[in-house]
């Protein structure tokens, strides 16, 4: 069973990490074509992965209905809203019920974009906006300029809050040629390319040899996690 | 004001009410629309892999005559049979669906995570390491035009140095004392006006996707707005 | 233990938080009620996109790729609609695609717009949809090597074969510009590390403002310009309009937003300040106590 549950799951990881390592070294045949095929296969088992969440999704939410477990009758919308999209998006079926096979699946008078339109992007769009709401309310709970760090933190977001909006143009705006790097625009447009891509690149500096690291661990079989445990 | 006539429009409007709803407090309206998005998102996403991936990426490669209806544009191809390598490492994913097999699924995470780690391994090297590294040495003293330029100058020096004391800041194998210690001090001041501009930002962010709704409801959906 | 004064201060200090939820919407709402619409001025990095399009001679080919969906919509979709009226006026030739499964409803909304606005611009010959394919930044790479690999058709399902703009592309390579516009991952950082830095090829784009501060390491030698936020997408409106005033009563969806956004960023740095004053007010207070 080790053989099937490790080694070969592993050696799969070996084998196409290093050909696509190599692809960029030597970028002739054979590794050209299989970088190229590794993409593909990549991009079509991507899209498997969407079929596994929705199974998974179908699953534990029946699962919910079955037992008649706390809200469950909410489960029974998930169920309803998925099979509904999904028999409607895969039979690509128009408004008046009639199936188009070719042509795009999101075309006008599809009931899949009927549904992407009315529901998913009302839904989506105000979920997010509700963070709108909250980021509001957590500064003026918390934001606080307890210690000489957090009023570098406050400075530099007041600067960013008014100098991208034209705000900052009406605060600093009047200031003669000489004083125009006090202008909160050139200051915020200042603090973002200097300051802040310092403070990023030094972040993603660090990211990046972790990456890497991490790349090459798995890469050699030395990092297994993803694979669960050895039974 | 002229109330919208659109059956699109009026669920959106309903669906982003009930959403809002939850500033309040969690109601089952809110839970309904929260519900509702889950499980029309995840056959959104399932839609959208078949219709643009499986089905021309790959069935349309193993049998084109088999899918001719759909996609005429298959008509004439020769079967392509190494596109059975991911069509058996897809069916081994979703073997993660079954118990008793579900190791099986381990195969094409091998494949997933040595294509990601692969690809990773390099990119991140040159995009994120070297030529980060590259973009950071520039000149600490600016001459233009024989004039010492003193903005320039004082420009190239933080980004310098905040990219040094920043990574000295993350620098754990030694104790942070002597030259490391303001050093240190200065990172953190650099990570610090870093945060503040992501936090502005992120602010801005919430607030134009807030902007963006309340521009539905009282234009598509009221018609208060032009 | 002295009691703590609970006077105007104390509870403004602690005030409902349903009282600032509506606070901020009448910051959004009022000003989109009033159509308070404020200037904008651009700014270096945008205008190096701006100017990278301008200069691009007629026919030359940029990749629009539309990584978001409908939920960072009001910051991206003008974004990509300005770039492509700036990609159509100049006579580039435009191809739209997705790396995210919620781009191609973004993209029927763009080619809407096209549609109304470039009647005269034909499909397949100035602009073309080939779509979303699953695969994130496998996608890029794939394409990086062999475009028609993937992308065997439109998402009409018009073969490649017969598209006449497709014909003499093969790979990302023979794109003038990649323009990403993006909400996260995979987006425009996957763009510059998988195409821009691999194969060599311009890239530049807008992204939400949550992600705009995270893409400046990249910025100028890797990524040639870039919107964040709505206020980057506003700022290439204003310069669209500057260089093209016919586009003044159309480039303007991000302007337009831009009103509420200026007045709601005010009220939060003022809810930051008060909530600071009082809280040094109450501090002093207690070490008095």
């Amino acid at each position: 069973m080790y053989t099937l549950r490790v080694l070969i799951p592993t050696l799969i990881t070996f084998i196409v990490g290093i050909v696509l390592v190599a692809a960029i070294f030597i970028p002739r045949s054979p590794f050209r074509e299989m970088d190229q095929h590794f993409s593909t296969y990549f991009d079509i088992v991507a899209a498997f992965a969407f079929i596994l969440g929705g199974g998974n999704l179908v699953r534990m939410h029946g699962d919910k209905v079955y037992r008649k477990a706390r809200d469950w009758p909410f489960s029974i919308v998930v169920l309803v809203g998925f099979l509904g999209t999904l028999i409607f998006g895969l039979l690509k079926l128009r408004m008046n019920f009639t199936i188009v096979p070719a042509g795009d699946y999101i075309g006008t008078g599809t009931w899949f974009k009927f549904i992407f339109d009315s529901m998913f992007t009302p839904l989506s769009a105000a979920m997010f906006s509700l963070l709108g709401f909250f980021v509001a309310s957590a500064s003026y709970r918390a934001f606080r300029a307890k210690t000489r760090e957090a009023t570098l933190l406050l400075v530099s977001a007041f600067i960013i809050l008014l100098g991208r909006t034209p705000m900052g143009h009406y605060i600093t705006g009047w200031l003669p040629d000489s004083l125009s790097w006090l202008d909160i625009p050139n200051l915020s447009n200042w603090i973002l390319s200097f300051p802040n891509a310092a403070g990023q690149r030094a972040i993603m500096i660090g990211i990046a040899l972790g990456i890497v690291s991490t790349s090459l661990k798995l890469i050699l079989g030395m990092e297994r996690t993803h694979l669960g445990g050895e039974e | 004001m002229q109330l919208s006539s659109s059956v699109e429009i009026w669920i959106g409007a309903l669906l982003t009410i009930m959403i809002f709803s939850f500033l309040f407090k969690d109601n089952i309206f809110y839970k309904f629309a929260e519900h509702l998005f889950v499980g029309v998102s995840a056959a959104y996403w399932m839609v959208v892999g078949f219709h643009t991936t499986i089905m021309p990426n790959l069935i349309a490669k193993i049998w084109p005559s088999l899918v001719v209806r759909v996609l005429p544009a298959a008509a004439g191809n020769q079967p392509e049979y190494h596109y059975l390598i991911p069509l058996i490492f897809g069916m081994l994913l979703l073997t993660r669906l079954i118990k008793k097999i579900s190791f099986l699924s381990r195969w094409a995470m091998g494949l997933v995570i040595g294509y990601a780690a692969g690809t990773n391994l390099i990119r991140y090297m040159q995009s994120d390491f070297m030529s980060q590294i590259s973009s950071t040495m520039k000149p600490l003293i600016v001459v233009n035009e024989g004039v010492f330029a003193f903005g320039a100058s004082l420009s190239n020096i933080v980004l310098f140095f905040g990219v040094i004391c920043g990574l000295v800041y993350f620098f754990f194998s030694s104790e942070h004392k002597g030259i490391l210690l303001p050093a240190s001090r200065v990172g953190i001041w650099v990570l610090m006006v870093t945060f503040g501009a992501s936090f502005g930002y992120t602010v801005m962010a919430r607030i134009s996707l807030l902007t963006g709704r309340v521009q539905f409801l009282l234009r598509d959906w009221l018609g208060i707005i032009q | 233990m002295a009691e703590v004064k609970k006077d105007w201060i104390y509870k403004l200090g602690r005030l409902d938080r349903r009282i600032i939820f509506f606070l901020i919407f009448l910051a959004v709402a009022l000003p989109l009620l009033l159509n308070l619409v404020l200037p904008v001025h651009t700014s270096p990095i945008v205008d190096r996109l701006f100017d990278k399009i301008e200069s691009l001679p007629p026919g030359s080919k940029v990749l629009l790729s539309l990584d978001y969906g409908p939920a960072t919509a009001p910051e991206n979709q003008p974004m990509a609609e300005s770039m492509a009226r700036h990609a159509l006026e100049r006579d580039l030739k435009l191809y739209i695609m997705s790396l995210w499964a919620t781009g191609p409803g973004q993209a029927v909304l763009l080619i809407d717009m096209l549609g109304r606005e470039f009647p005269d611009k034909v499909q397949g010959e100035d602009w073309v949809n080939i779509g979303y394919k699953a695969g994130n930044q496998g996608l890029i790479n794939a394409i990086l090597l062999d475009m028609k690999a993937m992308y065997t058709t439109d998402v009409n399902g018009t073969s490649v074969d017969d598209i006449p703009m497709m014909a003499d592309v093969e790979n990302l390579t023979d794109m003038h510009l990649i323009a990403g516009i993006g909400s996260g991952f995979p987006g425009l950082k996957e763009w510059v590390q998988f195409a821009g830095d691999r194969g060599d090829i311009p890239v530049g784009g807008g992204v939400t403002a949550v992600e705009a501060p995270l893409l400046y390491p990249y910025y100028p030698s890797q990524l040639l310009g870039l919107m964040g936020g709505l206020q980057g997408a506003a700022e290439y409106e204003a310069a669209l309009i500057r260089t093209y005033p016919k586009f003044k009563e159309t480039a303007v969806n991000a302007v337009e937003l831009m009103g509420p956004q200026a007045v709601a960023h005010t009220v939060i740095v003022l809810f930051v300040l008060i909530g600071n004053i009082t809280f040094f007010i109450e501090r002093r207070r207690e070490r008095k106590i």
